[in-house]
Parts: structure tokens; C-alpha cells; sequence
């Protein structure tokens, strides 16, 4: 194993970690504000990506524009989801809240089983089969530009966090809800805006995803692990932990699948939420509850 | 007889003093007293007895043994019961079925468990209400309910948690009457952390005043409502007298 | 329970016992698969009902159940009989180990969850790689077709079965009931309810939390191996599976959580809606894979909407089978 063979595997790891990371940047806004745990959030994504399939194999639109569209689309739908059936939710025990997002997700995997069927479908971009080459290193272009888009998507979602006075009370809500409530901030409403972001990122990561690998119904349930992976890994309420958690992550797995065989590559993941789990429950970047 | 003795106990929360070198000491069969402004530690000093967390330093001494840093289940097997300021029934349970949770503890069977349980249920006038779930209480009667389950652990020592927040007048005065009532027939030593100075004044024989997480002073009530350095600590926050 | 409850169980309990004598093989089948998810859903029932910890991780036990027994047959020809016992003390290896790590390290709620599923997870691409017991190609247990009943290899007709499931499965509705009356059900519940409340009554929680791991993981175990001899072939794929796990799981909930008699109804009436529905839509020629999956989504949307204490108390309520 050459060092230019590995050091290729560890961007291209890198590289879909940034995606990973995006999807996980969602959870991580959802969980953190919300403090509702999507178990539907991979699923979510798998729908993202049968769209942006759909819209590539009917209308020829290509996934770096469908982006808008579907995300949008997913902000509307992540918004009404929250309003209508989660809200009504936050003061009920914990456990009925994840199992309205377990039957969510169940619906979610099985209407696309029965609306796409079991077969893969992938998104061919003629423009994108040549390689990027820096110097020694081979840069995968789908991958390249789909990182670069998960970066500007989650730049745009901390700018948004940061300066905007929306952003600003949502992280008061997030901190406090009480006090948000008692200081005159629409807690719901917020929550609403909150999952549509969440799922606009989602929508997003979704779209470049396809890029990267077939879709199929059944990856639903593995992305929402490795979301959650992510999000404990990184840290919860950290978005910065959330993408240097999908980087680990991508990295890992790429580098696992070198030494392990490359089907075991995802037990590295779950063995690492388990440690982190049981010795560092706030993660690597995040804040001690 | 000191049944309960604390020595130089201290505690700070990230740098907090909340408790500093505080020492008291609790006589058997007497009916004691913590009272302060907020913040001044009450809670802290009660929740280290309870086994909710260790002192940083100092000991806590029950009936000849060292008892700081027990988990609270370890607490309560020593002897010691003890209520919440915010009541916690089993809201799902009968009143009943409350009771025989904490009478399980010393009884080895559910039936007599359940004995025990209806006698202390009849004590406490909540006889009538066996049956009924918890959650359809009034706050009144789950504050007896949460004394009935404490006591049916048959504890030497109970320690209140602000009991009479929440209670009107009336409502106070009863549950003084049941406390009397249990330190005479029972011979059951309590300390209480309390704000309502009605009750304070109606029940405790010894009371201890605490402020910045120090006893600032200790004697019998009448002694301590004319003390000097009680007064200053006191003067601007509001009492219930 | 009042006279009205008695009589009920009474009958239903006779109709189940002479069932083989009448019922086609069809029926048979589907009975014996409702019976597994109301024996799964109980053991599950004994964590999450009485000591409140979720756990969707489940499949964990009955994978490592069922592989442990087939693992002993395959290999060494060694029966039923024998495997329960490894199978058992493996499962409850593994309860334990999460049950501590858990505790110790103050994970519930969420958190809890998410362990209990990377653990199965773990497993799920761990046994994907032990050739000795078969890998994803997975394991293959010779199918005997017997007339005599072989109850200690569990080799027989599936009227045997039946029979091995319904004593499994009444035998778990038995132990709960007795243990809920003991010491164990009230501590349980008392966990359940409020946990700080329940130490402060001098219960260690610890201890009895890890005691209804420990229970339910070995009856969960037992479930395993019944899997295993019953379909005679075991994926890692399928049995480790989190869908296997969210199946057991229905039963209580849409029943109801903490009941004795909620993982049964809910079981029952999820199997038989279930394929109901499924029938309907192949008589009028419509077959897709996953429109029984999106039924059990929205089965379990609507009672977790709707009737969150599960469908038995209101219906105990409605038809007074319960004393109240």
C-alpha cells in the first residue's frame, strides 16, 4: 500500500465525510434546538435523493441545480412536519416522541419500496468522470464539487445562526426554552423554522450524496445511524462538531475498508459511538449539558 | 444523644463556596430546624445528608457512623427518610401502592408491606384515598402522601424539604400538627428546611441559621428571631411570619 | 382482573389449545407468529414497561439466541435442549454488559436507545464475518420432516411448535403477572415512574435495573432459539436487523407499554390487520414489497398519536376487564 494510494483513499474519505457532515449538521440543528430526535432523518435523506434522481432521469436537471428546488422543497415539508405532527409532541415522554419518528421513517423507507423498488438508482454526470489531479494526489470531481457545496451550504447555515436575529433567537430557544418563552419568542413557530432548516440541509446533502453512491429505499436507516454517529461523535450543539464528526467519520471508513475488510468498515462507527457513548457523552466539540 | 452530626462540611460548585466549615448537631427524638435566606445553602447541606452528593470536605456522622457519600438508597437504609420540595408521587401507583414502595424496604412481604402501609396511610388521614392514583391528589395531600411513604421506611431521622411551600395557612397548620403528632407518638427526630417562619416557629425546638453557606447562628426559636446578625441577614428579603 | 376478564381468558385460552384441531396450516402459522411477537414483546415489555429503559436494540438477543442453539446443532448435532442453556447465558452476558454500561455511565432515554441499536448494529456486521457460523450466506439447519414430536431438538410438525410457543407464550404472560404482584414489580414500577423518588425509598436502582435487563434479555434468548429451530435458517442480515428489533417493539406499544396483556392484543391485532391487508390487496392484484411495513407505520403513527397508553387500557376500561 503506497503512501499516494492512501493518501488518495484519505481525501476522497474527507471529501464524502463533508457530506456526511452536512446531513449530520441538520440532525444536529434539529436535535439541538428541538431536542427531538429524528429518527427519520435518513430517511429524509434517501427521499432527497430519489428527487433529485427523479428530476435528473425525467427533466435532465442536473443535481447541482436541483439543489435549490428540492431544498426548498424539504424546508416547506420539514416545517409542516414539525407544525403538524411533532409540536404537539414536546411535552409528551420521550419515548412516544421517538416512536412517531420511527413510524415516520417506516412509512417513509417502505413508500419508497413501494413506489421505486428495490433496485438502485444512480444520477451519471458526463462532466464529472474526469479526475481533478493535484499534483500526485487524484481528486474525484463528483466528489470534490459535492464537498464544496456541502461546505457552502453549512457556511451559510452558521452565518445564518450567527447574524441574523432569526438565527439569534432560535439559539435562545435552543439554550432556554422557558426563558424564550417567557421573554415573548414563539417557541413553536421557531421549532417549525428550525426543522425546515434541518431538512433543507438534509435535502441538500441528499442531492450530492447521489453523487457518490447508488440510492436504494434501505439506506435510510443506515444514514440515520451514521447521522447520529456523527452528531455524538462531534459533539451535540456544535455545528462545527457535526462536520469535523462527518470528516472523522468519511475518513475513518475510507481508511478502515484499507485495513479491515471493507464491508466492516461501518462496526469502526458504531464501535466509536459506543465509546463515546459511555466516556465523553458531549462529545468532542460540544458542551458539557 | 446526638443522632445526627455535621462536622466542618463544605461543598463548591465551580468555584462556588456554596457551604463553607458548616457544623451542627441533631439530639435525638428533637425536632430541628435550617432555615436562611436563598442561596445561603439550606438545600446543599440537605441534599449531602440525603446522598444526592458528597461534601468536597467534612463529615456527616448518623447514629455512630460515617455516613457522607452514600448513594441515597444507602441513606435511607441507615435510617434516614426523606421528602421533596417539588413532591415526586408515583404518579402512575395508588396511594396504596406509594406507600408499600417505601414499606418493602424494611417488610419482607407485600402483604405486610401493605399492612404497614394502610396503618400509616391512617395516620396521616389519607385512609380514605388508598385506592385512588396518586396523580388525582390535591397538593395538600400528596405533600402527606410523600410523608407517608418516607415514614414507611421506618426512618429515625426525616428530613423535610421545604414542606409547607405551597400550603395555605390552614393547610400549614395541619401539617404541623401531623409532625408533632409523629415526634411525640413515634419519638421520629426531624429536621427540617424550611421558609415558611410559621411553621418554623409552631415546630422546631433548635434552629440554625445559615447565610453565604455558614451557621451564623443556633438556639431555640424566640432566641434566634431577636438575634442581631439573624436580623442583618435577613433585613430586605422577604419572610412569612 | 374481574369475573368478566377471567371467563374471557378462560375461553380464549381453550379455543388456543385445541386450535391445531381445526385451524389449516395457513392460520397455524400466522397464530404461531403472533404468539412469537406477544412472547418477544413481553420479554421486551419487562426493560421498557417496568424498568423504563428502551431499548431498540432487541434483535441483538434473539440473533445471538438463535445462533448460539443453531451454532451447538449444526456443528456438534448438540439439541434444542442443550442450546437454550448457552444461548441463555450468552444473552444475558450481553444484557448485562450493556445493562452496566449504561447505568454506570448515567445513559438513559435517548442515548440508552442509540447504544442498544449500535450494539446490535455492531453484531449485525460482526456476524456478517464468522464463517464458522455460516456469514452472510448464512446458516442452515437440516429441515426433518417429522411426524413424532422431538421436543428436546425441537425437531417436529409445526402443530409442535404451536404448542412450544403458546406454553412460551402464556408462560412469560404468568411470570409477569406474578413478578409485577412481588417486590421486583413494585420497585420496577417505582424506577419506571420516578426514578430519584424510588432511591430515596432506599431502593438501588442499579441492582434492579439490571435485574430487568437481565430477565428480559434471557427471555428474549429463549425467543431466539425458538426462531432458529422454527424457520431453520438464520441471516445475519435479517435477524440482527433494527427492523427486527422496531417488530418486536410494536406489539407492546400499540397495545400498550407496562401491561400485562397490551403486548399480546397488540401483537394479535397487528399480525392479523397486517395480513389482512396484505390478502386484500393481492386479491385485487396489487403485490408490493414494503406495503405491509408502511401499514405497521402508520398502525403505530396513529396509536402513538392517538391513544398513547396503547389500545389494552381503554379497552380494558371500555369492556370493565379490569378492576379499577
Amino acid at each position: 500500500m503506497d503512501p499516494v494510494n492512501i493518501a488518495n483513499l484519505a481525501l476522497a474519505g474527507v471529501l464524502t465525510g463533508l457530506v456526511y457532515g452536512l446531513m449530520a449538521l441538520g440532525l444536529s440543528v434539529i436535535f439541538g434546538v428541538v431536542r427531538v430526535v429524528n429518527f427519520a432523518h435518513g430517511e429524509m435523506m434517501t427521499i432527497a435523493m430519489y428527487a433529485t434522481v427523479l428530476l435528473f432521469s425525467r427533466w435532465g436537471i442536473d443535481p447541482f441545480l436541483a439543489v435549490l428546488p428540492v431544498a426548498l422543497a424539504f424546508f416547506v415539508l420539514g416545517c409542516a412536519l414539525q407544525a403538524g405532527l411533532i409540536n404537539p409532541f414536546i411535552t409528551r415522554p420521550e419515548h412516544s416522541q421517538f416512536m412517531l419518528l420511527v413510524a415516520v421513517a417506516l412509512i417513509m423507507v417502505n413508500a419508497l419500496l413501494v413506489g421505486f423498488g428495490p433496485d438502485a438508482r444512480s444520477v451519471q454526470l458526463d462532466y464529472l468522470l474526469e479526475s481533478i489531479e493535484a499534483g500526485p494526489l487524484l481528486l474525484d470531481r463528483g466528489k470534490l464539487y459535492a464537498a464544496l457545496v456541502a461546505c457552502a451550504t453549512a457556511a451559510l447555515l452558521f452565518a445564518f445562526f450567527r447574524f441574523t436575529p432569526t438565527g439569534k433567537a432560535i439559539r435562545a430557544c435552543a439554550d432556554n426554552y422557558l426563558g424564550a418563552r417567557v421573554v415573548g419568542l414563539n417557541v413553536r413557530r421557531y421549532y417549525a423554522l428550525t426543522f425546515g432548516l434541518g431538512s433543507a440541509c438534509v435535502a441538500v446533502a441528499g442531492c450530492m450524496m447521489v453523487l457518490l453512491v447508488d440510492v436504494t429505499p434501505v439506506l435510510g436507516p443506515g444514514y440515520t445511524l451514521l447521522a447520529f454517529v456523527i452528531v455524538i461523535v462531534g459533539g451535540l450543539g456544535s455545528m462545527t462538531g457535526a462536520l469535523l464528526g462527518g470528516v472523522l467519520i468519511g475518513l475513518s471508513e475510507a481508511l478502515a475498508g484499507l485495513f479491515i475488510a471493507p464491508s466492516a468498515k461501518s462496526m469502526f462507527s458504531f464501535g466509536l459511538l459506543i465509546l463515546v457513548l459511555l466516556f465523553r457523552p458531549q462529545g468532542l466539540l460540544g458542551r458539557k449539558s | 444523644m446526638s443522632l445526627l452530626a455535621a462536622r466542618s462540611l463544605s461543598k463548591s460548585f465551580r468555584g462556588l463556596k456554596a457551604v463553607q466549615e458548616a457544623s451542627f448537631e441533631i439530639s435525638e427524638g428533637g425536632i430541628d430546624a435550617l432555615i436562611g435566606p436563598n442561596g445561603a445553602g439550606k438545600t446543599t447541606i440537605f441534599n449531602m445528608i440525603a446522598g444526592v452528593f458528597s461534601p468536597d470536605s467534612g463529615e456527616i456522622v448518623f447514629d455512630g457512623r460515617n455516613i457522607q457519600g452514600f448513594r441515597p438508597d444507602q441513606v435511607c437504609a441507615a435510617g434516614i427518610g426523606r421528602t421533596f420540595q417539588i413532591v415526586k408521587p408515583f404518579a402512575g401507583l395508588s396511594v396504596l401502592d406509594n406507600v408499600i414502595v417505601g414499606a418493602l424496604l424494611r417488610e419482607k412481604s407485600v402483604p405486610a408491606a401493605r399492612a404497614l402501609s394502610l396503618r400509616i396511610l391512617e395516620k396521616l388521614n389519607l385512609g380514605s384515598k388508598a385506592g385512588l392514583p396518586a396523580s388525582s391528589l390535591t397538593l395538600p395531600d400528596r405533600k402527606r402522601l410523600e410523608v407517608a411513604r418516607a415514614l414507611a421506611t421506618r426512618p429515625r431521622l426525616l428530613l423535610l424539604d421545604e414542606v409547607m411551600a405551597g400550603l395555605r395557612p390552614t393547610e400549614c397548620d395541619q401539617m404541623v400538627e401531623v409532625f408533632r403528632e409523629l415526634n411525640r407518638a413515634e419519638g421520629i427526630t426531624i429536621l427540617l428546611i424550611e421558609h415558611v417562619m410559621r411553621a418554623v416557629m409552631a415546630l422546631a425546638r433548635h434552629v440554625g441559621v445559615l447565610h453565604h453557606g455558614e451557621v451564623i447562628a443556633r438556639g431555640a426559636p424566640e432566641e434566634i428571631v431577636r438575634d442581631p446578625a439573624v436580623l442583618e441577614c435577613y433585613l430586605g428579603e422577604d419572610t412569612e411570619i | 382482573m374481574t369475573n368478566r376478564a377471567i371467563v374471557l381468558l378462560s375461553a380464549l385460552g381453550a379455543i388456543l389449545l385445541v386450535l391445531p384441531g381445526f385451524a389449516g396450516p395457513y392460520v397455524l402459522s400466522v397464530v404461531t407468529l403472533i404468539l412469537f411477537f406477544a412472547y418477544a414483546g413481553q420479554a421486551w415489555n419487562v426493560m421498557m414497561g417496568f424498568a423504563g429503559q428502551l431499548s431498540l436494540g432487541h434483535s441483538l438477543y434473539v440473533g445471538v439466541g438463535a445462533y448460539a442453539a443453531a451454532g451447538l446443532y449444526f456443528h456438534y448435532g448438540i439439541g434444542a435442549w442443550a442450546g437454550i442453556w448457552l444461548a441463555v447465558l450468552l444473552c444475558v452476558a450481553l444484557g448485562c454488559v450493556i445493562g452496566f454500561l449504561a447505568f454506570r455511565f448515567g445513559i438513559s432515554g435517548v442515548y440508552f436507545a442509540l447504544l442498544t441499536i449500535a450494539f446490535a448494529e455492531f453484531t449485525r456486521i460482526g456476524f456478517d464475518h464468522i464463517a464458522w457460523l455460516g456469514g452472510p450466506g448464512g446458516l442452515f439447519i437440516k429441515v426433518e420432516q417429522r411426524t413424532a414430536w422431538d421436543l428436546l431438538d425441537l425437531r417436529g410438525t409445526p402443530a409442535m411448535f404451536y404448542y412450544v410457543i403458546l406454553f412460551l407464550a402464556a408462560g412469560a404472560l404468568l411470570l409477569c403477572s406474578l413478578l409485577l404482584r412481588t417486590r421486583a414489580g413494585y420497585y420496577w414500577q417505582a424506577i419506571r415512574e420516578d426514578e430519584e423518588a424510588a432511591q430515596a425509598l432506599g431502593i438501588n436502582t442499579f441492582r434492579w435495573k439490571m435485574l430487568a435487563v437481565a430477565i428480559s434479555s434471557a427471555m428474549t434468548a429463549v425467543a431466539g432459539v425458538f426462531f432458529a429451530f422454527y424457520y431453520n435458517n438464520l441471516f445475519p442480515e435479517q435477524i440482527f436487523h433494527i427492523s427486527r428489533s422496531i417488530e418486536i417493539i410494536l406489539g407492546p406499544i400499540i397495545g400498550g407499554i407496562g401491561t400485562l396483556f397490551g403486548p399480546v392484543l397488540g401483537a394479535a391485532v397487528l399480525t392479523i390487520l397486517a395480513d389482512g391487508i396484505t390478502e386484500l390487496l393481492v386479491a385485487f392484484g396489487l403485490e408490493f414489497p414494503g406495503v405491509k411495513q408502511v401499514f405497521y407505520g402508520v398502525v403505530l403513527l396513529v396509536v402513538v398519536m392517538f391513544l398513547p397508553n396503547g389500545i389494552w387500557p381503554a379497552l380494558a376500561r371500555r369492556l370493565k376487564l379490569e378492576r379499577r
